[in-house]
């Protein structure tokens, strides 16, 4: 995309107007719009992800939900954000500043770098790597570090507590979904996440899913856990660890938290749209014609409503029952389909690049 | 056998789409909650919320300054002084309910002799300082003028009963 922008804009009317030429500056301040232009639109994204969290989360327990900032309460994010700017960074005695305050930054830019490589249309990626897969699953590891940083610069038991629980979340869940993913290449043949979704072009009934169904369902499992989401909110447990690593964290450093655990469900809706339901191509390729982010879009929205709907009803997980699931269910699970699918594919000659 | 079927069953989530049915059926039923500060809930008539003093018609107060509310009153919230006035009727120089104390019990109506102090039907009546809790005659005077229309209704509603 970056490519592209940068050839084609000092070819338009606009471009010639300014007399911009295809500098090494010119170069740089096309990937820095480029990265606003993603970066923007998310954030606001984020903030409405939580307000709508909130809302089905409410309505399936009968309730309200926020309802008083703006029309239908839609500002109460925005709200809530200028309150947490305005309050005071407090910073416990006891804490490890550099670390207690770079481990919420962490999290938040590692939450919205894993966007760099996300296809929205046919090569709308900011960056087309090759092992974009790859990529993502290095970014979300890296994940880890934010909350175990803060968990233990806090010098908090909770805190603490709470981050090596994610730690060793995160850890395990990372395993099967690498396996998942594992089967999904195997179709592809390329780690290239746009080309994950140019094979499931044609319609509905090509997306992965049908055919990946038990592998989806183990992602999307793994997903859940992968991003600290009920009925996986151990790292954060109210009930027994107050709010886990987040305890001792108030104003901006919490809010960059709060959007990075969005931002990172919003990403982890995306993959799950890209690698099964077929990115930005509609469900019947008739209906191609409207651009594919607003299909990638819907997809997101879906995803994102049932990770809403799932909160509203799972109650959490004991931490032996989390290990277990991930350890002794999942991992011989995605290990045996792993094996099953190269298989089959071998066996029928299915395999691409032949 | 039935371990089996457990297995099966667990394998394909049936208690997780069971569940997933179930919460986008409530999803879409009426809320249980109300819009509050526009709509709210009906109120029994014997609601006990903030304390009012009450006037007859003729516009003479109705408290006599026995004190059997002050004795009564458990959290010891209301204070009373009282002398003769001009007309050698007794009346209170000073009514004071620490609103900070009251438990909301409604002893203190109920030893009324003359359905002076009651509690009305009003629930919001936060205050920014602690200082505006501590109420004083005037207050409950004002409170009695403003709510009587209500707190007529609900007496002569719970009468029956009494």
């Amino acid at each position: 995309m970056v490519e592209a922008f940068f050839e084609w804009f000092p070819t338009t009317w606009l471009g010639m107007l300014l007399g911009v030429e295809q500098t090494g500056l010119f170069y740089f301040v096309t990937i820095v719009a480029i990265i606003l232009a993603i970066v923007f639109p998310l954030l606001i994204a984020v903030a409405f992800a939580v307000y709508f969290d909130r809302k089905i989360w409410a309505s399936v327990q009968l309730r309200r939900g926020p309802n008083v900032v703006g029309p239908f309460g839609l500002l109460q994010s925005f709200a809530d954000g200028f309150k947490l700017f305005l309050k005071e960074t407090v910073i416990p005695t006891g804490a490890n500043k550099a670390i207690f305050l770079m481990a919420p930054m962490i999290t938040f830019v590692l939450a919205l770098i894993s966007w760099a490589v996300i296809p929205f249309g046919d090569g709308m990626a900011l960056a087309n790597l090759n092992v974009g897969i790859l990529y993502i699953l290095a970014v979300s590891s890296l994940g880890v570090y934010g909350i175990i940083m803060s968990g233990w610069a806090s010098n908090s038991r909770y805190a603490f507590l709470g981050s090596l629980r994610s730690a060793a979340q995160m850890v395990s869940y990372e395993v099967s979904i690498g396996f998942v993913l594992v089967c999904v290449l195997l179709a592809v043949g390329s780690l290239n996440l746009n080309d994950v979704v140019l094979a499931q072009e044609g319609g509905i009934h090509r997306w992965y899913f049908i055919p990946f169904a038990p592998v989806f369902l183990i992602f999307y499992i793994s997903a859940l856990a992968e991003t600290n989401r009920p009925p996986f909110d151990l790292p954060e447990a109210e009930a027994e660890l107050v709010a886990g690593y987040q305890v001792e964290y108030s104003s901006m450093a919490f809010a960059l938290f709060f959007l990075g655990e969005y931002a990172n469900i919003l990403l982890m809706s995306a993959v799950m749209a890209i690698l099964f339901f077929g990115g930005w191509y509609a469900p019947i390729p008739a209906l191609d014609f409207i651009p594919g982010f607003f299909w990638l879009f819907i997809k997101i929205c879906f995803f994102f409503w049932t990770f809403a709907m799932v909160k509203a009803f799972v109650p959490r997980y004991r931490y032996d029952q989390l290990m277990r699931l991930g350890w002794k269910v999942f991992l011989p699970l995605s290990l045996f389909l792993v094996v099953f699918y190269a298989g089959f594919m071998v066996a029928f000659d299915l395999l691409p690049g032949q | 056998m039935s371990a089996i079927a457990q297995t099966v069953k667990s394998l394909i989530l049936k208690e997780f789409f069971a569940a997933f049915w179930l919460s986008i059926k409530y999803m879409f039923k009426p809320k249980a909650t109300i819009n509050y500060p526009y709509e709210k809930g009906p109120l029994s008539p014997r609601f006990r919320g903030e304390h009012a003093l009450r006037r007859y018609p003729n516009g003479e107060e109705r408290c006599i300054a026995c004190k059997l509310c002050e004795a009564i009153c458990p959290a010891q919230a209301i204070t009373i002084e009282a002398e003769p006035r001009e007309d050698g009727s007794r009346r209170t120089t000073r009514y004071d309910i620490d609103m900070t104390k009251c438990i909301y019990c409604g002893f203190c109506q109920e030893a009324c002799p003359v359905d002076a102090i009651v509690e009305g039907p009003n629930f919001e009546f936060a205050t920014e300082t602690r200082a505006e809790l501590l109420y004083s005659k005037e207050k409950l005077l004002a409170n009695g003028e403003r709510w009587e229309r209500e707190i007529a209704q609900n007496i002569a509603a719970d009468a029956p009963y009494r």
